[in-house]
């Protein structure tokens, strides 16, 4: 019998092999290198309207410029302030009405409905409404993030505490575990995953509300800054401020799933 | 170790219903102190339903269900349960599932050392206190189930089905194990399964339940002294016994051959 040499073909025949951390940050950077050195390429040698497609080296000039005078320091506070108050006041609401839906059959009987009602309504689609209710102050603002966080948050912690597993309740009381104490270590423990998930999408449905609200009725944040620099034509400003909330979003997701893994250390096994 | 108090368990006349569907009609059963009972079915025979209401989780229709005389009204700490699926907190370590029931109690942090110390090195667990239950292969898992159970200390091992999904090999070894447990100690054990040869393996006493409706049809007693070689003539006359008992009236061809 022939004995075959460890090669390519006997560990990894169709070339699926997983990289190392090092080749994946090679590549990535990488590419993100390669993607802007085309794109200065191309705007620098004329192929596009530079007036249209600014080159990154215009970008980052607008950058340094708004830096120093203060204005994306302020618009970066303005937008951050909102979605973070927003999103508070969602999940102060969402959490404990999913709790109180996931445990009570008739609680959850009663707001159903309501929710199946409300839940296709894109928040955006909630905007003109804010504005004439609350007026085009903060408020509003704060009001349209939160609309669009609720959701999310709302569904996913109704179902982590709808999907308690009956055996472990069984195992806590066969332990002598009392009603609180099944509560604290078994039902909250097994439905913070899904919190969790709930707040990370309603993070991202956040902030897919602001800037559309920024966008339309607004004196400061990232989207105001956008909508004015069209005004303006400054479509390196345009670009900065795309930049900034891509930067601030996934500075925000990053701060969540870092909590995510701190919290649910015991699912990665 | 010292011996443990065990209990023993009266079941009267205990029937179950779901709705208007009787599950587990009249049954009558003693479990002495320290007897280890296997309960042995075909599925729907309400084996695992007579284990549920014993612990507590489901509550009887009819008859009365005692320990130690004293009627069970809901699941309590001294019948610890050990169940198929493990049923491990998988947000705990190995460590904080086994001493969960302790610390309870408000068992102090040296206490509840000692006990994680003790009860896994019992089940061959010494090094994983720190590991996650999912970081465990499946017998490791029934094993931590096991420990967890016995360091709460009760007069009363319930067992649904432990080894049901693992390996062959492993469900030996394991049934082994729980044997030399249960010797040290003399705990009641209830212990459900379908597999024949567990049942001749394991128990004193075995009850045949039939289904539809769920009742006891036949209890053997096996009197085969330990430790019980799976090869003897004695065991193998002990399978045949109960597996005649199992397949009486539904099928009259039988199979000899264990499983």
């Amino acid at each position: 019998m022939k004995t075959v040499a460890r090669g390519v073909h006997e560990t990894d025949p169709l070339g699926t092999r997983p990289l190392g951390i090092r080749e994946r940050w090679m590549l990535g950077v990488g590419s993100i290198v390669a993607l802007l050195a085309v794109w200065q390429l191309a705007t620098g040698l004329g192929w596009i309207n530079p007036v249209l497609l600014p080159s990154p080296v215009e970008i980052a000039r607008a950058f340094f410029a708004s830096a120093m005078d203060g204005t994306l320091i302020r618009n970066v506070g303005a937008s951050l302030a909102r979605v973070v108050q927003g999103f508070v006041l969602a999940f102060v609401i969402a959490v404990p009405l999913g709790i109180a839906m996931g445990l009570s059959r008739t609680i959850g009987g009663l707001f159903d409905p309501i929710l199946e009602l409300l839940r296709p309504i894109p928040p955006i689609a909630v905007i003109p409404l804010a504005i004439l209710w609350f007026g085009i102050g903060e408020f509003s603002k704060v009001w349209i993030i939160a609309y669009g966080a609720f959701f999310p948050i709302l569904l996913n912690t109704m179902a982590g505490f709808r999907e308690v597993e009956r055996a472990h309740v069984r195992a806590a009381q066969a332990l002598g575990a009392n009603r609180y104490q099944i509560f604290r270590d078994v039902v909250l423990r097994s439905a913070l995953p899904f919190v969790i998930v709930g707040a990370r999408l309603g993070m991202s449905m956040a902030f897919i509300v602001l800037v559309a609200a920024e966008l339309i009725a607004s004196s400061s944040g990232l989207g105001f800054m956008i909508s004015d620099a069209r005004y303006k034509f400054r479509t390196d400003e345009m670009f900065l401020g795309m930049a900034c909330i891509g930067a601030l979003g996934f500075g925000l997701n990053a701060l969540l799933r870092a909590t995510e893994r701190r919290l649910l250390r015991w699912k990665s096994g | 170790m010292s011996r443990t108090h065990a209990s023993s368990i009266t079941v009267q006349e205990a029937s179950v219903r779901y709705g208007s569907r009787e599950v587990l009609t009249r049954v009558s059963l003693d479990v002495r102190v320290g007897e280890f009972v296997c309960l042995l079915g075909p599925s729907g025979c309400g084996k695992t339903t007579l284990l549920n209401a014993i612990a507590g989780f489901i509550p009887v229709s009819d008859g009365r269900i005692t320990v130690d005389g004293v009627e069970v009204g809901g699941p309590g700490a001294d019948r610890g349960m050990v169940f198929q699926e493990y049923a491990l907190f998988p947000w705990f370590t190995v460590e904080q599932n086994v001493v969960y029931g302790p610390k309870l109690r408000g068992a102090s942090r040296q206490e509840l050392r000692r006990l994680a110390d003790h009860y896994l090195t019992l089940v061959k667990l010494d090094k994983y206190g720190h590991c996650y239950p999912n970081q465990l292969s499946g017998g490791q898992r029934q094993r931590v189930a096991l420990a967890r159970a016995l360091a709460n200390q009760p007069k009363i091992l319930l067992m649904d089905e432990p080894f049901g999904a693992l390996d062959a090999m492993t469900r030996e070894t394991l049934q082994q194990e729980l044997l030399d447990l249960w010797q040290a100690d003399r705990r009641t054990c209830i212990f459900v399964t379908h597999s024949v040869g567990e049942a001749a393996f394991l128990a004193e006493t075995i009850v045949v339940l039939k289904a539809q409706p769920g009742r006891i049809d036949t209890v053997i007693q096996n009197t085969n002294p330990r430790p019980r070689d799976r090869t003897s003539d004695a065991y193998f006359a002990m399978y045949r016994k109960i597996d005649a008992a199992l397949r009486e009236e539904h099928e009259p061809l039988r199979q000899s051959v264990p499983a």
